[in-house]
C-alpha cells in the first residue's frame, strides 16, 4: 500500500517537474493524433456525406467495408501496414517504417472508418428529414451535401472529437509500425506499455494520469459543445 | 401593391397551362396504385384535390412536383421542363432547416438562384407575413402556425408560377387557418396557379375554383366547385360530403 502511494507521489512529481522526456512523448502523441485526425476528417467527412446522400455503383460495398473496418483489431492493421512498409514490402522504398508518418497512417486507417460511419449516420438521418424539401427545391448533390453538413455541424464536431479520443488511446497498431523508439516514435500509450513491462510504474502512471486528463478534457469539450449547440443550432 | 410581391417571375400562366397527367401508372408497395390515370388541369385560380386519406391526393401532388416518378406515363406542363423551376411546394409535414427564419428563406432563394436582391426579398416577405420580429429566431422553435406560415412564405419567396400545398391547414387552429386561407386567396389573385390537397370539405368549398375528387387512386369527379357541392355526380362524392365512411 505504501509502495502504491509512493508510485502515485512520484508520478505526480514527474508530471509537475515538466520532465523533458515526458513532454516530448506527450507532444509527439498529440502531433500524431492531430495529423491522423486531420487527414481522417479531410477524407472521412466528404466520403461519409457522399455515402449518405448519393446512390452510386459500389456504394453498398463501401458502406460494408467501412462498417467492417470499425471492428478491425488495431494489431491487425499494424501488421498489414508493417508488411506493406517493411523494406521487402511493396511500399518499402518509401522508408516509412518506424517513423511518425507510419504511425499517422496506422491511426488514419483506424480513425477514418469511425469518421466515415458516424458522418454517414448523422448525415443520413438529416438527409432523410430534409429530403422532400431539398428535392422540391431541385437542389443538386453539392447543395444537398452543403445544406446537411452545415446544419449538422455540431453533431459532426462531436464525431470528430470521438475520433480524437480513439486516436489518443491507440496502442496496438502504432507500436508495430512505430517501433516505440525513444525520441523518435515513442508516444504516451506505447510508453505506458513498455514502462509497465519494465516495472517503471511511475512513468506509466504519470502518462496514465495525463491520458485520463486529456480524456476528461475531451469529454468536457463535447458536453460544452452540446450545450452550446442546443443554444445556437436553432434545433 | 401588396399583391405584387407574389407576382410570378415569369408571369405568363396561360402559356404554362394545362398540366397534363397522361396514362400514369404508379406503383406503391409493389401494387399499381394509379392505373392509366389521365386528367388535365387547365384553369387558373385554385384547384383542390379532395378525398379521404389514402385516396391518392398526396401521391398526385408529389408526381406534380417531381418528388416521385411514375412507373409509366407522364406529367406534362404545357411547354418545357424549365418551368419546373417555378414551382413552390409546401409538404404536409413542416420541414424547416436548423436555422433562423431569415436564413431558411435565404437558403431557398440561394438554391433557386433567385435573380434579384435576396435580402430585400426576405424583408418584404417577412413584412407581409408580419413575421419581421421573428427574423433572427430559430424557425424550428416557433409555434406550428408560425412554422406553417414560414413554410408557405418560403415556397412563395421564389415567386413561383405554381404553388402546391399539401394539407396546409392540418393541425392548425381556426384563426391561423383563416390567415393562411386569406394568404392563399391573395396569392391566387397575383396570378399564381394553386393546387391544394385537403380532406376538409369546408375548406375546399371556401377556396376552390375547381375540384378533383379522388377515391381509391382514381379521379371520380373533376368539376367546378359549385357544381361539385350542388350536384355531385357520384355516390362516393355525395357520401364524402355528408361525412359518411367510404369503401
Amino acid at each position: 500500500m505504501i509502495e502504491l502511494t509512493e508510485i502515485f507521489k512520484n508520478s505526480l512529481k514527474l508530471i509537475f517537474s515538466l520532465n523533458l522526456d515526458l513532454l516530448e512523448i506527450i507532444f509527439l502523441s498529440l502531433k500524431i493524433s492531430f495529423f491522423s485526425l486531420l487527414f481522417s476528417c479531410m477524407f472521412g467527412l466528404p466520403l461519409g456525406s457522399l455515402l449518405a446522400v448519393s446512390k452510386f455503383f459500389g456504394r453498398g460495398f463501401l458502406v460494408l467495408f467501412f462498417n467492417s473496418m470499425l471492428g478491425l483489431p488495431p494489431v491487425f492493421v499494424g501488421l498489414v501496414l508493417y508488411i506493406l512498409l517493411s523494406i521487402s514490402g511493396p511500399l518499402g522504398s518509401l522508408e516509412l517504417l518506424y517513423t511518425p508518418v507510419a504511425m499517422i497512417i496506422a491511426q488514419f486507417c483506424l480513425i477514418m472508418p469511425i469518421i466515415v460511419s458516424l458522418t454517414k449516420q448523422i448525415i443520413e438521418q438529416m438527409t432523410e428529414e430534409y429530403d422532400e424539401l431539398l428535392k422540391s427545391l431541385r437542389a443538386n448533390t453539392r447543395d444537398k451535401i452543403m445544406t446537411v453538413l452545415w446544419d449538422s455541424r455540431y453533431s459532426l464536431l462531436t464525431c470528430v472529437l470521438a475520433g480524437l479520443g480513439r486516436s489518443l488511446s491507440e496502442v496496438g497498431a502504432i507500436i508495430i509500425v512505430g517501433g516505440n523508439i525513444a525520441h523518435a516514435t515513442r508516444v504516451m500509450t506505447t510508453t505506458i506499455a513498455l514502462e509497465t513491462s519494465k516495472g517503471n510504474l511511475e512513468i506509466a502512471v504519470a502518462l496514465g494520469f495525463i491520458l485520463i486528463f486529456i480524456s476528461i478534457f475531451i469529454n468536457l469539450l463535447v458536453s460544452i459543445l452540446k450545450e452550446f449547440a442546443e443554444k445556437v443550432s436553432y434545433d | 401593391m401588396i399583391k405584387n410581391i407574389f407576382k410570378p417571375l415569369h408571369n405568363n400562366l396561360n402559356l404554362l397551362l394545362p398540366i397534363r397527367f397522361h396514362n400514369i401508372y404508379l406503383k406503391l408497395d409493389n401494387n399499381f396504385f394509379f392505373k392509366k390515370l389521365s386528367f388535365e388541369i387547365n384553369t387558373n385560380g385554385i384547384s383542390v384535390f379532395i378525398g379521404s386519406n389514402g385516396a391518392g391526393k398526396t401521391s398526385c401532388i408529389k408526381l406534380l412536383t417531381g418528388l416521385i416518378k411514375p412507373h409509366s406515363g407522364s406529367v406534362l406542363f404545357s411547354t418545357n421542363n424549365k418551368i419546373l423551376n417555378l414551382i413552390g411546394y409546401v409538404p404536409q409535414k413542416i420541414i424547416l432547416l436548423r436555422r433562423s427564419v431569415e436564413k431558411n428563406l435565404l437558403h431557398t432563394l440561394s438554391i433557386s438562384n433567385y435573380p434579384t436582391n435576396k435580402k430585400k426579398r426576405i424583408k418584404e416577405i417577412l413584412k407581409f407575413a408580419k413575421l419581421e420580429h421573428l427574423a433572427k429566431q430559430s424557425a424550428r422553435n416557433l409555434s406550428i402556425g408560425q412554422q406553417q406560415l414560414i413554410s408557405i412564405m418560403r415556397a412563395l419567396a421564389i415567386r413561383p408560377n405554381f404553388l402546391f400545398l399539401d394539407e396546409p391547414c392540418a393541425n392548425l387552429d381556426p384563426n391561423t387557418t383563416q390567415v393562411i386561407e386569406d394568404l392563399i386567396k391573395i396569392v391566387s389573385k397575383s396570378g399564381v396557379k394553386i393546387i391544394i390537397v385537403t380532406h376538409d370539405v369546408f375548406q375546399a368549398k371556401r377556396l376552390a375554383n375547381d375540384i378533383l375528387f379522388f377515391h381509391n387512386g382514381k379521379i371520380i369527379e373533376h368539376t367546378k366547385t359549385k357544381s361539385f357541392f350542388k350536384n355531385p355526380k357520384s355516390k362516393e362524392a355525395k357520401d364524402f360530403q355528408k361525412g359518411l365512411l367510404l369503401k
